[in-house]
């Protein structure tokens, strides 16, 4: 960490009083070089994360991030920032479990302030049933080594008392309390990691879009881009939200189906919600940021979609949960709104894995759950480049697990694009 | 966004169900290989611009309809019957 050490409370009253003019620039900006051992397609957070493990981990500092657009300026610099570790399929728990044990660690890692906040996620049951596959996930999360309590009605109450409690269709009967869980701000994280990469010698290369993966004899060899051609023994591809146009260029075709997910972020208003409530019977979730907006969601808008906006049926039905969840939310202020392209797997689940094509490599597949896996992310594709070996915890993210049926179905609704 | 069903006329999108790309007209036969289905059931080409997918006037005729749209600008090109299309020659 102290070779990192570029931040601290001091430094900030120190420029403070010397007119903030002691600033340097926080990443260089290259030129491509012709040749890297390894290039990562894809500066948004899981690129970054994984360049940073690639130099970090491992040792490998001869890489670059090629970038269409800007650093983060993706999915990263636009999300409902959630951090958890609440999953119930083997497979799925270890990884989310490692993510959020990085995530606890990260600003002393990075020494940047990713504004992590554990204040806790509750998701919210309404019947008989639904407790009981609450309190199994809980006990699965347990198991696991994260942490779950099972509220009651009363327990719901005393933190949440502004809900509506006695809704008629669906009446709150308690919630599964993670307390570990929470937010973080999202493009400071990506900002983090592309200084730690760069750093250590990364080369994060932004405005170059690739345009050609280069292949010869079932082995890559490099990438065609704007700023011209770059050779490589390895290629990682994560670009969540291109992933189908990307790897194409390498002639694959992926279990993959773009959607658009909407979130909507109000005014500033005084601290009102302390934690991160998920409504799911309403497709619904929201925290308050740090700056006092309210921070919501809900479902995808269920079409393929690239258009990053979405329409305006979910946009009503988002409202509608909203209300029906916390009438006190009424007269606040809508300010924006946007819609992000969601890569859609057929389980729900994502995939990182090599490709059939040796040295190229895809993490994507990230639903509607990306943010909190950057670290683990990174980490597991940084290993799987780096030693041809999935890393333990992503084992299970196969590239091929559709055709041969080991599906991660964490909804349990079935593995078609029409069922997530 | 809005769809016109060829038998309803311009239509909300509210009263459509979306089911997935146009590959799903192609169903394998009984005896094709399991890269077929996965093929059929799993990839995509997933284009970002004009794609084809099946919609469902789920609130209106009850038909299954074809609807050429782009991903890009949502806006929808054609929409014909999957009857129709199927009558001239199978696949979508
Ligand atoms: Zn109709």
């Amino acid at each position: 960490m102290g070779a990192d050490m570029r931040y601290s409370g001091l430094r900030v009253i120190a420029e403070g009083l010397r007119g903030n003019r002691g600033w340097k620039p926080v990443w260089r900006e290259p030129e491509p070089k012709s040749e890297y051992d390894m290039l990562i397609i894809g500066g948004g957070g899981h690129g970054l994360s994984t360049a940073y493990y690639l130099a970090k981990n491992h040792g490998i500092r001869n890489i670059a991030v090629l970038e269409k657009g800007y650093l983060g300026g993706g999915n990263i610099g636009r999300n409902t920032t959630i951090v958890r570790a609440n999953y119930f399929l083997p497979g799925n728990q270890e990884f989310y479990s490692h993510s959020l044990k990085l995530w606890e660690g990260l600003e002393a890692e990075l020494n940047y302030n990713v504004m992590h906040s554990q204040r806790g996620l509750i998701n919210l049951f309404h019947s008989d049933g639904q407790r009981d596959a609450f309190a199994r996930r809980g006990n699965a999360m347990i198991t696991q080594g994260d942490d779950a309590e099972l509220l009651d009605r009363d327990g719901v109450r005393a933190l949440l008392p502004y809900l509506d409690f006695d809704n008629t269709r669906f009446p709150i009967y308690g919630g599964l309390l993670h307390r570990r869980g929470g937010t973080a701000r999202h493009d400071a994280v990506a900002w983090g990691y592309a200084r730690g990469a760069d750093k250590r010698g990364v080369d994060l290369i932004q405005n170059c879009e690739v345009t050609g993966i280069d292949i010869s004899a079932g082995r890559v060899t490099g990438v065609q881009t704007t700023r011209g051609a770059i050779r490589a023994k390895k290629v990682g591809i994560v670009v969540a939200g291109r992933s189908s146009q990307v790897a194409a260029m390498a002639g694959l075709r992926l279990p993959i189906e773009s959607h658009i997910l909407q979130a909507f972020v109000t005014e500033g208003l005084k601290p009102v919600i302390d934690h991160v409530i998920s409504f799911g019977m309403g497709h619904f979730y929201i925290s308050q940021s740090d700056k006092g907006g309210l921070v919501f969601g809900g479902d995808l808008d269920f079409y393929a979609s690239y258009a990053a906006r979405g329409n305006l049926p979910m946009v009503e039905h988002v409202m509608e949960a909203g209300m029906t969840l916390m009438p006190m939310i009424g007269r606040a202020r809508v300010l924006r709104s946007w819609g992000g392209i969601m890569d859609m797997s057929p389980d729900g689940s994502p995939i990182i894995d090599r490709t059939p094509i040796e040295g190229l490599y895809i993490d994507c597949g990230w639903n509607y759950g990306g943010f909190k896996a950057v670290p683990a992310s990174g980490w597991c594709m940084a290993h799987l480049m780096a030693t041809d070996h999935p890393h333990e915890v992503a084992r299970r993210f196969r590239l091929d697990r559709f055709a041969s049926g080991h599906l991660l179905d964490e909804e349990g609704t079935g593995s078609q694009h029409n069922l997530h | 966004m809005r769809i016109t069903c060829p038998l309803c006329g311009d239509r909300d999108r509210r009263e459509f169900t979306y089911y997935g790309a146009a590959d799903y007209l192609n169903r394998p036969g009984m005896g094709a290989p399991a890269e077929a289905w996965d093929a059929y059931l799993h990839l995509r080409d997933n284009p970002a611009g004009a794609t084809r997918d099946l919609w469902y006037h789920e609130m209106g005729c009850a038909a299954w309809l074809v609807v050429n749209r782009d991903t890009v600008s949502h806006a929808v090109l054609s929409v014909r019957l999957v009857t129709d299309a199927q009558a001239e020659g199978g696949a979508a």
